[in-house]
């Protein structure tokens, strides 16, 4: 038996901007255990529905975390109108399909860039976040935000968008995946991309699933669980299929997210192809009262939002799961056994966002 | 097994020429419904404070009596919040941004005819 080290990994560390820090028991160069602290950028977002009132919460509620913003908003609008029995007009509803499916497309990029800026690969890096551009540019154009979109509002969305900007954005989505497509052929094939991810870090279904891993982590595992197929906003109307690998190492997981950015490019599509006309909002009139548990699937995995509402308005309890948290378990899995230079690329294959975790 | 998988991408970007503007000999065209900042109509205000009660992060001031209006720019998280439940209809968001600066930006708007009118009384 060698010599145990404990070595800290963060929480500032040049892989991920955000904080999180971990405890590496080390034997030589094997990590035996990983000891995980959380709770630097704890900022009281639950905290605050006692004092924004719930209408004012939409904008604290996609303020959770960057990335997945327009689906922490979409997510809390979910509960607060089942809650209040209001009926989203058809054309908001697709209208927010798209707006999600293009956030996944854009989160899945930046990771797939931070992924490749993990392994030292930089123009990978930064042509993966020149395809995300063009994503955020549609973000810019069709809500007036880059990353915070402000569009999502209790009873439907707050802006149209032209059926002549829907076909713009269907024109550069087709050819962004002519570019993609180049680029997933360097993730998936290139023999230095795949000594660094191949076999590094596997999760078995069955440990996946005993440790609750949720979204690609537990899609690379085998596991077939996307909540998209629930149906909420339009998804009953498009068909797709969720995308499940079974290898359960970083290359897996890679290619789920791979993939999902090409089933996101095909499910706007869809949605663009059948969006009715109509109505964007309903007023909506009153305060809610009762609770209610919505499930979204967000780029990392499914999130669990939790409303309390007692009729005036501000709501009693608001309560956000995310799926970095329920993600952190497998990670710690993982991390187990794996060598040291392969912890940065480790933490990054679970697409971990802190701020979502701590809120 | 490939080894140089990225050549395609690369030689193309090096004959497309950089993808990125530079600033600020050009500047990037801001779109139509960029949300920048709040401008006001300020003749059209009727000081009703809604604008002020209902802005999540509390950085609208009215003074009924002064009949003045203002914003602390970067307490703003630009919503548009304020814009939808403005009953005149005198906020809206304007595409350009605040431009940076070192310490808090507020700004004052008084409807100067409502003044004279007091004084004309
Ligand atoms: S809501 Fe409109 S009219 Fe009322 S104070 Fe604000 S800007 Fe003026
Ligand atoms: S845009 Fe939002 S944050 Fe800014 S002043 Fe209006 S309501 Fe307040």
């Amino acid at each position: 038996m060698g010599n145990r080290t404990v070595i800290p990994f963060g929480p500032q560390h040049p892989v991920l901007p955000e904080p999180i820090h971990l405890d590496l028991v080390l034997e030589d160069e094997t990590v035996l255990e990983a000891v995980p602290r959380i709770g630097y950028i704890h900022r009281g977002l639950e905290k605050l529905v006692e004092k924004k009132d719930f209408q004012q919460y939409t904008y604290v509620a996609e303020r959770i975390c960057g990335i997945c913003s327009f689906m922490h908003g979409m997510g809390y609008c979910m509960a607060i109108e089942s809650i209040m029995d209001v009926k989203v007009p058809e054309r908001a509803e697709f209208l927010r399909t798209i707006w999600a499916e293009l956030s996944r497309m854009h989160s899945h990029l930046l990771w797939l860039g931070l992924l490749a800026d993990a392994f030292g690969f930089e123009s990978l890096f930064m042509h993966s976040w020149r395809l995300r551009e063009q994503v955020l540019d549609i973000f810019e154009e069709t809500t007036g935000g880059r990353i915070i979109f402000s569009v999502c509002e209790i009873g439907g969305v707050r802006k149209d968008v032209s059926p002549e900007t829907l076909n713009k954005i269907s024109g550069i989505l087709l050819s962004m995946e002519k570019e993609l497509k180049e680029l997933a052929k360097v993730f998936l094939n290139d023999s230095s991309v795949k000594y660094r991810t191949r076999g590094i870090g596997v999760l078995s279904k069955q440990a996946a699933f005993d440790l609750g891993a949720v979204g690609p982590m537990a899609k690379a595992s085998g596991i077939n669980m996307d909540l998209r197929t629930q149906g909420y906003a339009a998804y009953s109307k498009l068909q797709f299929e969720p995308i499940v690998e079974t290898d359960g190492d970083s290359y897996a997981r890679t290619s789920v997210r791979l993939r999902e950015i090409f089933q996101s490019i095909d499910l706007i599509k869809q949605a663009v192809s059948i969006i009715p006309e109509g109505e964007i909002r309903v007023k909506v009139t009153g305060n809610p009262n009762g609770e209610y548990f919505t499930r979204v699937e967000q780029p990392r995995g499914e999130v669990i939002y939790y409303v309390k509402a007692n009729g005036s308005k501000f709501l009693d309890r608001f309560r956000v799961r995310t799926p970095t948290f329920a993600n952190v378990p497998a990670l710690l899995e993982t991390l187990k056994g794996c060598a040291l230079a392969d912890i940065p690329i480790l933490i990054l294959t679970i697409d971990p966002c802190i701020s979502c975790t701590e809120r | 097994m490939s080894i140089l998988s990225m050549s395609k991408i690369l030689f193309k970007s090096i004959l497309h020429g950089p993808y990125t503007v530079l600033y600020p000999i050009r500047k990037k065209e801001n779109y139509e419904h960029t949300r920048g900042r709040v401008d006001i109509t300020v003749s059209d205000c009727i000081f009703c404070g809604l604008c002020q009660r209902r802005c999540p992060t509390g950085a609208i001031r009215v003074d009924k009596a002064g009949s003045t209006w203002s914003i602390e720019r970067l307490q703003c998280i630009q919503c548009n919040y304020c814009g939808e439940v403005c009953p005149k209809k005198c906020l809206k968001m304007g595409n350009q941004y605040t431009s940076p600066s070192f310490g808090n930006v507020r700004d004052d708007y008084t409807n100067a005819r409502v003044s004279d009118n007091t004084e004309n009384h």
